[in-house]
C-alpha cells in the first residue's frame, strides 16, 4: 500500500519506487490486447475494486471513448496536438494519431457504477467489482 | 489493423541533472513543442498531472525554465498492481536566442498542456533587408 504521503520529502520517491517496482509486471500478461502499446496504462488495487490511470494530455473528452464489459474495458481515442498552418517549427515531440486498447482485469465489472474521471489531462476510471463476483461468508450450519 | 498514424510510446526521459536536488526523487522532461509566429515564439508541454497553480515558468539570462509539480495525493490508498510508466515532477529548460519580453510572457495551462507565449523584444524581431 502506498502513503500516507503527508508532506515528507520522501513520499513521491516512495511512489516513484513502488510503481517501478511493478514495471512490466506479468500480473496483465497476455491480456492486454492493443492495436499499439498507446496510451500507457497504470493498474491499481483500491479495496475490492481497481483503478486505472493513463495519462493523456490535451484530449479533447469528446474524441476518448471508453466501453466496459464483462472483465474487459476498452479505451479508444484521438489524440491531437495541431497548430495554425503558417508557423515554423522549431522542434516537435508531441505525438497525435488514434488509438484503442482494450484492457482485461481479473474481475467481473460492475459496469453500471464504472466511472471515469479527465483532470490536468490525466483520465481515471475506477472499477468496481461486480457484486456477484464479491467474495462470500458462508455460515456453517 | 496497423494504422499510419499509429501511436507509439515514448519512454518518459529522465532530466539530466546538472545541480541536486532537494528532494530524493525523480524528474522527467515534458514532451514539447516549439514554435515561431509572427513575432512570438511558442512553447507547448505536456505535463500530466500537473495543476496549473503548480507551474513555474521564468526566463533569466537568456533561459527559460519551466517546472511543473505534480500532484500524487490522489495516488494515496492506491496499491500498484500493474504498471507501465511512472510519475514525478517535471523540469525543462531552453536557451532562448531571440530577446524575449519577458513582462509579456503569457501561459496558459489546459489538460495537462501548458502553453506559453513568448513575445520577441521589439530589438529581436526580425527584419527584412533589403539589398540594393
Amino acid at each position: 500500500m502506498i502513503g500516507p504521503f503527508g508532506n515528507t520529502f520522501d513520499a513521491l520517491l516512495a511512489l516513484q519506487e513502488a510503481l517501478e517496482g511493478h514495471l512490466s509486471s506479468d500480473w496483465l500478461r497476455g491480456s492486454t490486447a492493443s492495436r499499439g502499446p498507446f496510451p500507457p496504462i497504470n493498474v491499481f488495487e483500491q479495496g475490492d475494486n481497481f483503478v486505472a490511470i493513463i495519462e493523456l494530455p490535451g484530449m479533447n473528452r469528446n474524441d476518448l471513448e471508453i466501453q466496459a464489459k464483462e472483465n474487459t474495458i476498452r479505451i479508444a481515442g484521438r489524440k491531437t496536438a495541431s497548430y495554425a498552418e503558417d508557423i515554423s517549427i522549431h522542434r516537435r515531440e508531441r505525438v497525435a494519431g488514434e488509438f484503442d486498447r482494450t484492457l482485461t482485469l481479473p474481475i467481473q465489472i460492475n459496469t453500471e457504477r464504472i466511472r471515469a474521471e479527465y483532470r490536468d489531462g490525466v483520465l481515471a476510471i475506477f472499477v468496481p467489482r461486480a457484486e456477484s463476483d464479491k467474495p462470500r461468508t458462508i455460515k456453517i450450519s | 489493423m496497423a494504422t499510419a498514424q499509429e501511436l507509439q510510446i515514448k519512454q518518459k526521459q529522465e532530466v539530466e541533472k546538472k545541480e541536486e536536488a532537494t528532494i530524493p526523487a525523480r524528474t522527467f522532461v515534458p514532451t514539447t513543442d516549439i514554435y515561431e509566429k509572427g513575432d512570438t515564439l511558442y512553447v507547448v508541454m505536456e505535463m500530466p498531472g500537473v495543476d496549473k497553480n503548480n507551474v513555474d515558468v521564468r526566463v533569466e539570462d537568456g533561459i527559460l525554465k519551466v517546472e511543473g509539480r505534480l500532484d500524487f495525493s490522489k495516488y494515496e490508498g492506491l496499491q500498484p498492481v500493474y504498471t507501465e510508466y511512472n510519475v514525478g515532477h517535471y523540469r525543462r529548460s531552453f536557451d532562448i536566442t531571440s530577446r524575449i519580453d519577458s513582462n509579456k510572457i503569457e501561459a496558459e495551462m489546459e489538460d495537462g498542456v501548458l502553453s506559453l507565449a513568448l513575445p520577441m523584444a521589439e530589438s529581436a524581431k526580425p527584419r527584412t533587408i533589403r539589398v540594393k
